[in-house]
């Protein structure tokens, strides 16, 4: 399976999701240019963290309208499997495939810590490698992460299994609604999250827990 | 060309961290008598067609989910 991994200007965490692609065995990764509309014939795409175009506006809304934003919208009307990380995240809403937005932390505070997550879902591409209820120890580091959607929508999110990740009691660092950490679309194709699984998959950085959703990835891709 | 202004508020009934924050420090300040502070955004342009404002809005310079917009318009400038 081979991975694309988007690189805006600003972005930042590209490198490292490329490093946590290749380490799922029989995976490759590729690095694709924001102005570049061809999506090289990848099977799955990662959406990075970082700070396209300067988070300027706001985080997201700028990055959205590149060429290679464009294939990426039509891939996942096909079924590819989109992964959004942090500002990736903050893009895929922006972008109108994932639901709600993500506005500045309760605390106004950048955020850089580890935190618990728990995975609500794992009936999934994106966590079928977990259990549900697994927590998993995922690292954060924004400014502009709580997760809000409307009322109404966030209720339609919980009742169509739409909240795959929340963060476990007590480690919801940004004022989230419904500690809500990680969300799909209808479909099941696309997740956003604002943790980083890409930093955590070797022990020596504290933990390999974010690696199971690669693993789910390349397992769902078979 | 028209100059136009739009101002980009947070929607009623979100948190507004940057408010509260704002609404905080000016007591300490001695203001007093101070509430309901919100921190939006003033985007300036010159636009050849105002009709097309509100499109600008809604698809770019205002996300609607998380924001309210006002347009103004200064013909004279």
């Amino acid at each position: 399976m081979r991975f694309g991994v988007i690189r805006f200007p600003g972005s930042c965490d590209e490198t490292d999701a490329v490093l946590a692609c290749e380490r799922v065995p029989g995976c490759s990764a590729t690095l694709l240019w924001h102005g570049d509309a061809d999506l090289h014939g990848v099977d799955a795409v990662v959406v990075p963290g970082g700070f396209s175009y300067g988070d300027y506006l706001r985080v997201g809304a700028i990055a959205r309208f590149s060429p290679v934003m464009e294939s990426v919208i039509a891939f996942s009307e096909e079924g590819g499997l989109v992964l959004g990380i942090c500002n990736g995240f903050q893009v895929l809403c922006e972008a109108g495939l994932l639901p709600g937005a993500l506005l500045p932390n309760e605390g106004l505070r950048f955020l850089c810590r580890q935190v618990d997550v728990e995975v609500v879902r794992s009936s999934m591409p994106f966590t079928a490698d977990c259990f549900p209820g697994e927590r998993l120890s995922i690292p954060v580091k924004h400014t502009t992460g709580r997760y809000y959607a409307p009322p109404a929508e966030l209720e339609s999110l919980h009742a169509h299994g739409q909240i795959v990740l929340k963060y476990a009691a007590g480690h919801n660092p940004n004022g989230s609604l419904d500690d809500v950490a990680g969300v799909t679309n209808q479909a099941g194709n696309v997740l956003g999250l604002m943790p980083h699984p890409e930093h955590a998959v070797d022990p020596l950085t504290g933990s390999r827990d974010g690696l199971k959703l690669f693993l789910s990835m390349a397992h769902a891709h078979g | 060309m028209t100059r136009a202004r739009v101002l980009v508020r947070p929607k009623a009934g979100i948190l507004d961290p940057q408010g509260v924050a704002v609404e905080r420090a000016l007591p300490a300040l001695g203001f007093s008598g101070v509430a309901n502070v919100h921190v939006g955004r003033l985007i300036e342009l010159d636009v050849e067609d105002p009709s097309q404002l509100q499109a600008m809005c809604e698809k770019l310079l205002v996300n609607p989910l998380i924001e309210d917009y006002e347009i103004l318009e200064d013909a004279s400038a």
